[in-house]
């Protein structure tokens, strides 16, 4: 038989997929094919709605447009005030998230979800701060546009010639907890909009004219249909998964998307969403950077990070590698991760290279086992040109250089050039020609690429003007000469680029040596640290060194509270409390160049350790450094998750070594107590035994001296009972005492302190009265008899004989049960019901009362251990009344405990 | 009486003490043998082959689980237990090992004398009497027929409650720890589900103790088990 029972894995992922999602607030999104299909309207109904079920709405921020039926709508809901954000010397009305959290409404409604938020505020985009709504518990209703989901934005871009930039990821639209499509047929919206029901800003008149074309809706409608049909698809499948029907799921199957630097990465990826999405597998998104491509210019690397970012919003794992060949790097990680597709976008057509065979080709002839998928890459010719200036733009970088340089290297032309001068009646002019090429050599090792090509124009002016005939003319005598300058200016040319490159590749090879070498010495560092405070200067020391910032660390208590920065010898920058918090809360960076509060001056690094997350890593970076090329980032990363190891191998470390002291500390008091304990009780033992058997020799005593036995036992029964507080009060002050909590009903303990204490009581009428559905309590038997004992002891000893004592019971609030132990004897004095659980305490100390006054105290120590409370007070009729309450906790059930049973025949 | 004086091995290292174990059981009429360490202890209980053993816990030079379980090994004559208040643990070690009965020190005469009674009764009565119906207040328990009556009305108990009912008084007045208890009852997979003894010691009471919350038969022995006393 197919086993078609769920993995428990998967189900218990699922459970916690469940339990996570009930702690978040619920996202539902209006979804529409365009503007004007009244997404808004129909999120205001649902909101009426819900209002008049008697849920706390609370309106965001909402767009009417100034629209009547929209804004009756607004009536009797209550609205947020807006921020106002200045910005570029304007004032601009912002959602007020701090003040939507402040409020924490059950529901908020928060329009139009792609909206991107002024600069300067917390988050970048108003989905961040739906995110961050919904985990901390609020509800939300949101809109969104067919146009502005990320992996269907160029797809509707392509139709309608219009982009938008604000867009939303789909994961967000995936994650949100229901989609309503509110739809509306092309003919109607063209109605709407002819009358003006459509709010159209004045400026862009024309361009959504264009926009609101049929065709257009219709293209857009079919979009938004498609898009919700396969929501819609999904939750089948995950509705079937969770019944498990069948199980849908090939791990085998899953993606690598290979990116390269430009433009196109955005699609590849957006590309590579989608097919992943169809085919409902994990993918990947990786970007190898070979040493060519290091030459780059920071743009398009930026843009590649951003690319790999986007892949990362759009849930895919990412990974940029570094290695000589690109193709070996990818088949290599494809093969690790065991990816069985692999997509890569289609080379620019280069007609001036006919043989060169594509890098799809090249990847499938060394992995025939893969299948390659060709997606196309942004091609417009707009992106094609800033495409090319953004790469001549990096040409003239290298070719820069300060002008001391270019100095050096036509002096070094003037040299040869002197030097040559006497020469050239003995050489040949041809080998003149070469001691100008090693001027070039000379000047590319010193000064890099741009005064090296200067050096070759140079040369060859220098070596027409001085040797070739006529001297001292540009004039040339004999045509070959041409020749001759062509050559040398091609070698010099192409020598000054290699030269210039094999250093380049030598200095990106240092670089990358010292921070390696960084790394290791800080690893190595950090490896020798034993406390928080050398980590912290340690990292101090690194940030310096490889980020030219300073440094800070944060450490968290276990309250998830963020302590002052660790102070460190060169001090640390002033910290924003808040964001650093943020930053461990949410474990994202936040602050100096991140999504969240970008205006900081300081980057907050969240050191996530593999249990918890430690700390905030505190960056100030200086002005002059580039914190945010791709290398320093990854070296940032790196840097700290190895500051988090090591706070947390510390706190490890710590935790090891109290808990060793704390063992030998509590291992020594153990052997102490129980020596001093056998020590007082063995000849107490004795006593009380040697003076039962003086009543058994021979003669047999006489009544007086039965008596005098009789009283000698007492008395050192009572010295038993007063060893046994004063020891039990040291264990239970010393922390010594392990609860041995057990399930257990409270009759029982109830019954056996009276059994313990029946001789005490022998002159005292003792009443139970314990409610017959009381729950199982998990509490120590043995200690819990002792606060009975002892408090029947204390109402048998504050009582004159013939009175009731009564044992009782009941459920009192806060989960919590009550046990208490009353008397109708003359109560307590006024005033001293909370003293006399005091050590050494008396009710009466004028009286002949024995006892020094600890049994009280224990029964509050031992009350205490089990995490209740215990007091004392005066009954309204007469009498006193001890109080204690146990808390109630989740009593095991007693399914299975008629199950299982070897077969046996039932009595009868 | 003809019947040979029972003889009794006391282990017990504080003279003292001894001295007074030695003249109360003589009073009673035993035979006593004495030693004050665990190897005399063991040699003695070979040699002398008492009747019965009343061994201190605290002795210096071992421990007394050790010796339990070396005398269960050939002999099952009755063990009692003498240890210090605040070491349950240990009472429970050596009662799951094989000891019948604890005596928690300081202790009288009387009631050390009480259970030295109890389970040399016990010992002869288990050897005498095949008797398959046991008496105890108002009730009869019939273990052949598996009839529980009480005060001449039958009556009516689950499964478990009867196991339990049939096991505690098979071994009367000795201490049953919780975890001996499970084993018999629900078998050795539950034998740390204790809460279900608790319970199920509540319902047995409530359906044969006259007042189950000063339970006169089912004796709790806090934080360490029950014990069956049938008078």
């Amino acid at each position: 038989m197919k086993d078609i029972r769920p993995d428990p894995d998967l189900i218990l992922d699922r459970i916690k997929e469940e339990e996570m999602r009930a702690a978040r607030g619920k996202l539902k999104i209006f979804f529409g094919a365009s503007a004007g299909v009244g997404k808004t309207y129909a999120m205001l109904s649902a909101a009426r709605q819900q209002t008049e079920q008697g849920t706390d709405v609370v309106i965001g921020v909402v767009e009417t447009h100034g629209r009547k039926e929209t804004e009756a709508l607004l009536t009797g809901l209550e609205r947020l005030p807006l921020k106002a954000v200045a910005y570029r010397d304007r004032v601009l009305q912002e959602f007020d998230i701090d003040g939507a959290l402040a409020r924490k409404p059950a529901l908020l409604l928060v329009d139009e979800l792609a909206h991107s938020n002024v600069p300067g505020s917390r988050h970048a985009k108003r989905w961040q701060d739906v995110e961050e709504l919904q985990s901390s518990g609020i509800d939300v209703y949101s809109t969104v546009n067919v146009q502005h989901l990320e992996t269907l934005n160029d797809v509707v871009g392509g139709i309608t010639g219009i982009r938008v930039w604000e867009t939303v990821p789909d994961h967000v639209f995936d994650a949100a907890d229901e989609v309503v499509l509110v739809d509306l047929t092309p003919d109607e919206l063209l109605q709407r909009l002819k009358e003006g029901k459509v709010y159209l800003p004045q400026q862009a008149e024309r361009a959504i004219q264009n926009f609101f074309r049929k065709g257009n809706l219709i293209a857009l409608r079919e979009l938004a249909l498609r898009r919700t049909a396969d929501r819609v698809d999904s939750e089948m499948i995950q509705y079937r998964r969770d019944k498990s029907v069948t199980r849908a799921w090939q791990t085998s199957e899953s993606l690598l998307a290979c990116i390269g630097p430009g433009d196109g990465s955005g699609r590849i990826v957006r590309s590579a969403a989608r097919i992943a999405a169809r085919l409902d597998v994990p993918w990947h998104v990786i970007y190898v950077e070979t040493p060519k491509l290091r030459h780059l210019s920071e743009k398009l690397r930026l843009q590649t990070l951003k690319s790999l970012k986007l892949a990362q919003e759009m849930g895919s794992e990412t990974a940029s590698l570094s290695g000589s060949d690109a193709i070996a790097t990818i088949i290599d990680y494809a093969r690790d991760h065991n990816l069985s597709k692999v997509i890569v976008g289609r080379d620019h057509a280069q007609s001036w290279r006919p043989w060169k065979r594509s890098f799809a080709d090249r990847v499938g002839k060394l992995a025939p086992d893969l299948d390659i998928i060709q997606v196309a890459r942004e091609d417009t010719p707009a992106d094609r040109r800033q495409e090319e200036k953004s790469t001549s733009e990096s040409l003239l970088d290298r070719l820069r250089a300060p002008w001391q340089s270019f100095a050096m290297s036509s002096v070094f032309c003037a040299l040869v050039t002197l030097i040559a001068m006497p020469l050239h009646t003995v050489f040949d002019r041809a080998n003149i020609a070469m001691l100008f090429l090693m001027a070039v050599v000379l000047s590319a090792v010193r000064y890099g690429l741009g005064p090296a090509v200067a050096a070759a124009f140079l040369n060859v002016a220098a070596f027409d003007f001085f040797f070739v005939p006529p001297r001292f003319s540009f004039a040339v005598g004999d045509v070959q000469y041409l020749m001759t300058f062509a050559v040398m200016l091609a070698v010099g040319l192409v020598t000054a680029k290699l030269t210039a490159d094999l250093k380049f590749q030598a200095r990106v090879a240092s670089r990358r040596e010292q921070r390696v070498r960084a790394l290791y010495e800080m690893s190595r560092d950090l490896s020798g640290a034993l406390m928080p405070e050398q980590i912290a200067e340690i990292s101090q020391r690194f940030a310096a060194t490889g980020f030219g910032a300073r440094a800070a660390i944060m450490l968290a208590d276990e309250r998830d509270r963020l302590h002052e920065a660790i102070p460190v010898p060169g001090g640390v920058p002033a910290v924003d409390v808040g964001i650093s918090q943020w930053a461990f809360d949410h474990s994202a960076e936040a602050g100096w160049g991140t999504d969240t509060l970008a205006g900081s001056p300081l980057l907050y690094v969240p050191l996530k350790a593999p249990m918890r997350t430690r700390g905030v890593l505190v960056l100030e970076p200086s002005p002059s450094r580039r914190l945010m090329a791709p290398e320093q980032r990854r070296l940032l990363d790196t840097f700290a998750r190895l500051v988090a190891i090591s706070l947390e191998r510390v706190h490890y470390v710590d935790v090891a070594r109290a808990t060793t002291v704390q063992m030998e500390s509590e291992r020594l008091r153990n052997s102490l107590l129980s020596a001093i304990s056998h020590d007082l009780r063995t000849p107490l033992a004795a006593l009380v035994g040697l003076a039962d058997s003086m009543s058994m020799t021979q003669p047999p005593p006489t009544g007086q001296q039965c008596d005098i036995a009789a009283s000698m036992r007492e008395e050192a029964l009572r010295m038993n009972s007063l060893v046994n507080n004063l020891l039990d009060m040291a264990r239970l002050q010393a922390g010594a005492v392990k609860l041995n909590r057990q399930w257990q009903p409270l009759e029982e303990v109830v019954g056996s302190a009276i059994k313990a204490m029946r001789s005490t009581m022998a002159g005292h009428r003792v009443g139970v009265n314990l409610p017959a559905e009381l729950p199982l309590l998990e509490f120590d038997a043995v200690l819990v008899e002792r606060v009975l004992c002892n408090l029947l002891e204390n109402a048998a000893t504050y009582t004159p004989p013939g009175s009731t004592i009564e044992i009782g019971a009941a459920p009192a609030a806060r989960d919590q049960i009550d046990i208490w132990v009353e008397d109708d004897g003359p109560g307590l004095p006024a005033g001293k019901e909370e003293l006399i659980f005091n050590k050494f305490e008396r009710g009466r100390k004028e009286s002949a009362t024995s006892g020094v006054g600890l049994g009280l105290a224990i029964c509050r120590a031992i009350v205490a251990a089990h995490g209740g409370t215990i007091r004392a007070e005066n009954r309204h009729g007469r009498g006193a009344r001890f109080v204690f309450s146990l808390p109630c906790g989740n009593p095991p059930s007693l399914d299975g405990a008629e199950k299982d049973l070897p077969e046996e025949e039932s009595p009868k | 009486m003809s019947e040979p004086r029972p003889a009794v091995l006391v282990i017990e290292d504080e003279p003292n003490i001894r001295r007074f174990i030695r003249m109360s059981l003589e009073a009673e009429g035993c035979q006593v043998y004495e030693t004050d360490s665990m190897q005399r202890g063991l040699i003695a209980a070979g040699t002398r082959r008492p009747d019965m053993v009343v061994l201190d816990l605290g002795l210096p030079d071992g421990d007394g689980v050790d010796f339990i379980r070396d005398l269960r090994a050939w002999s099952d004559i009755p063990i009692i237990v003498l240890s210090a208040r605040t070491t349950e643990a240990d009472k429970v070690g050596a009662l799951d090992s094989g000891a019948d009965d604890y005596l928690t020190k300081p202790f009288g005469a009387a009631e050390l004398l009480a259970r030295v009674r109890a389970q040399l009764r016990r010992r002869s009565s288990a050897s005498a009497s095949g008797s398959a119906v046991l008496e105890f207040g108002r009730m009869r328990v019939d273990l052949g027929k598996r009839l529980v009556e009480r005060a001449g009305e039958p009556l009516h108990l689950t499964p478990i409650e009867y196991r339990l009912l049939a096991f505690l008084i098979t071994h009367p007045d000795s201490v049953l720890t919780h975890r001996q208890l499970l084993k018999a009852v629900w078998g050795p997979s539950h034998a740390d589900d204790s809460h279900y003894i608790r319970v199920y010691m509540g319902l047995l009471r409530k359906k044969i103790e006259e007042d189950p919350s000063q339970p006169r038969h089912i004796i709790t022995e806090a934080g360490v088990g029950y014990r069956f006393v049938a008078a």
